[in-house]
């Protein structure tokens, strides 16, 4: 199976990703996250204003047949939340490094962000699972 | 999980096709495509058809003089008016009315039946069917190994068979069955299915499989019919509320609870499990198989408590966002008293009450029911 890998982020063992931005990191799920859930229907969102620590479990994603937790590639505050995935789910399927983010993090340490994997990193650790 | 997982003969098929293979009931079958994914599996059913390897099911052939009178005794259905080349649902009940399995009987002669059985349940109900067989002149043979089971079901189903079989299908009324040929093999076609659709259930040779497989799949494709894999039949059940052993109906949960009272006959004579199960009747079932939907946002699912006033009285058995209509819905037994259309319930979920309602079943009327 042929995954979408993003340059541009980093990813956590849980199969989230985090990219930065400005002085924000905005947080997902892979597209190997999304493609073991398949069709997703639902999202639990969190809310601005809450802070999470690296490996906090800040949202549920539901698919046809199961709910997964989705687990903060960072810590820090939540300054917004993707209310489009509420009513679209199925963006995290259809884009899931683009439109489907699902937070963005005020960073309380930099460097967690750098000691996440890089996409060719990321891409080994699968290909050992599969 | 000492038991080794049994494979079907189109498992290399399912690999072809992107199968993603999961254990199921002691097999490995596929949970869907992964080019389709499980709400295009559903949809193509809705709307076209799909096409089902389920021969995971079980078919026990049941032949003799004392046919009949057996099949009386050991399910809860009265036979007796079944027409040859008739096919029914029914159960089969312990003693206490608990379910041993739900089946479907086909009456293929005047004393010769075959009653097709779960997956799971295939030594149980052998054994248990045998063990009933004492004192009647019948034959029982499990035939699941040697017998393939497909199923195709949805509105292209019949335009598609139609090109494959000189059966004349449109004399063929739904719950019906008959010995021909599809595509060129000897086939027991069923008129049935488990999706809410029409649709046929296919009986043939295991040897067959491939070949009637990839001959069904060729000739639906222009017709946008879709192999399916076991999370779109489970939502294809699930929406006209068909039960599946092991969620809505179990070995502690007879059919009365279950809503499957008018499967029952009480005026056929003796059967295992009569006296329990016309006591539940006439007296009432403390708990009811209810339908609700989500009032709160939340995705129920089957296993979750349902609780009043943070007391579990309940449990859900199964739960999902209903492909076909959007809605947050789900089967779940409640207290008696608390199944009446509009009481207010919650499902716990992940530690959180969440609020829910009971609604109408089905949450889709079957095809066959319009």
């Amino acid at each position: 199976m042929a995954y979408k890998f993003d340059a541009t982020v980093r990813y956590a063992q849980s199969h989230d990703w985090a990219r930065l931005e400005g002085d924000l990191v905005v947080c997902g799920i892979s597209d190997y996250a999304q493609h073991a859930l398949s069709d997703v229907v639902f999202i639990e969102l969190p809310s601005v204003g809450d802070t999470v620590a690296q490996g906090d479990i800040y949202s549920t994603v539901e698919s046809v047949k199961a709910a997964e937790q989705v687990y903060a590639p960072v810590s820090g505050e939540i300054v917004a939340v993707n209310d489009d995935l509420e009513a679209n789910p199925e963006l995290i399927n259809e884009d899931p490094y683009g439109a489907a983010w699902i937070i963005k993090v005020k960073p309380s340490d930099a460097g967690e962000l750098d000691a996440l994997m890089d996409a060719a990193a990321y891409e080994s650790l699968l290909a050992e699972h599969e | 999980m000492a038991d080794q997982l049994r494979r079907t003969a189109l498992y290399d098929e399912h690999l072809k096709l992107n199968g993603r293979i999961v254990p199921f009931a002691g097999w490995e079958l596929p949970v869907q495509y992964d080019h389709l994914g499980p709400t295009v599996e559903h949809n193509a059913v809705r709307s076209a058809a799909g096409l089902f390897d389920i021969d995971h099911m079980g078919q026990v052939d049941v032949r003799g003089p004392d046919a009949l009178a057996f099949l009386q005794y050991i399910q809860v259905g009265d036979m007796s008016d079944l027409p040859v080349r008739g096919a029914r649902y029914s159960l089969m009940c312990y003693g206490d009315g608990g379910v041993v399995d739900d089946i479907f009987v086909y009456r293929l002669a005047e004393e010769r039946w075959w009653v097709v059985i779960n997956a799971s349940n295939r030594a149980k109900d052998v054994t248990w069917m045998q063990a009933h067989a004492a004192g009647f002149d019948v034959t029982l043979d499990d035939i699941s190994d040697a017998t393939y089971m497909l199923a195709l079901q949805g509105p292209k189903a019949q335009e598609i068979l139609q090109r494959l079989t000189p059966a004349d299908l449109d004399a063929m009324p739904f719950h019906s069955c008959l010995e021909t040929e599809v595509a060129g093999i000897s086939t027991l076609l069923g008129a049935t299915g488990y999706t809410g659709e029409y649709g046929y259930e296919l009986f043939f040779p295991v040897e067959q499989a491939a070949a009637m497989w990839n001959a069904l799949l060729a000739e639906g494709q222009a017709d946008g019919l879709l192999p399916c894999g076991l999370a779109a039949r489970d939502s294809l059940r699930f929406e006209p509320c068909l039960p599946l052993y092991g969620h809505e109906i179990e070995q502690d949960i007879d059919p009365i609870s279950a809503r499957l009272g008018w499967a029952v006959s009480f005026s056929k004579g003796d059967f295992v499990g009569r006296d329990a199960l016309l006591k539940l009747k006439l007296e009432g079932t403390s708990h009811l198989l209810v339908g609700f939907e989500m009032v709160d946002k939340a995705v129920p699912r089957g296993g979750y408590s349902v609780a009043l006033d943070g007391e579990v009285v309940g449990e859900v058995t199964t739960g999902m966002k209903s492909p076909t209509t959007g809605r947050f819905v789900g089967l779940a037994y409640v207290p008696a008293d608390h199944a009446k259309l509009g009481s207010a319930i919650d499902i716990v979920i992940r530690d959180q009450p969440k609020r829910a309602v009971v609604v109408r079943r089905p949450f889709y009327l079957a095809a066959y029911r319009r």
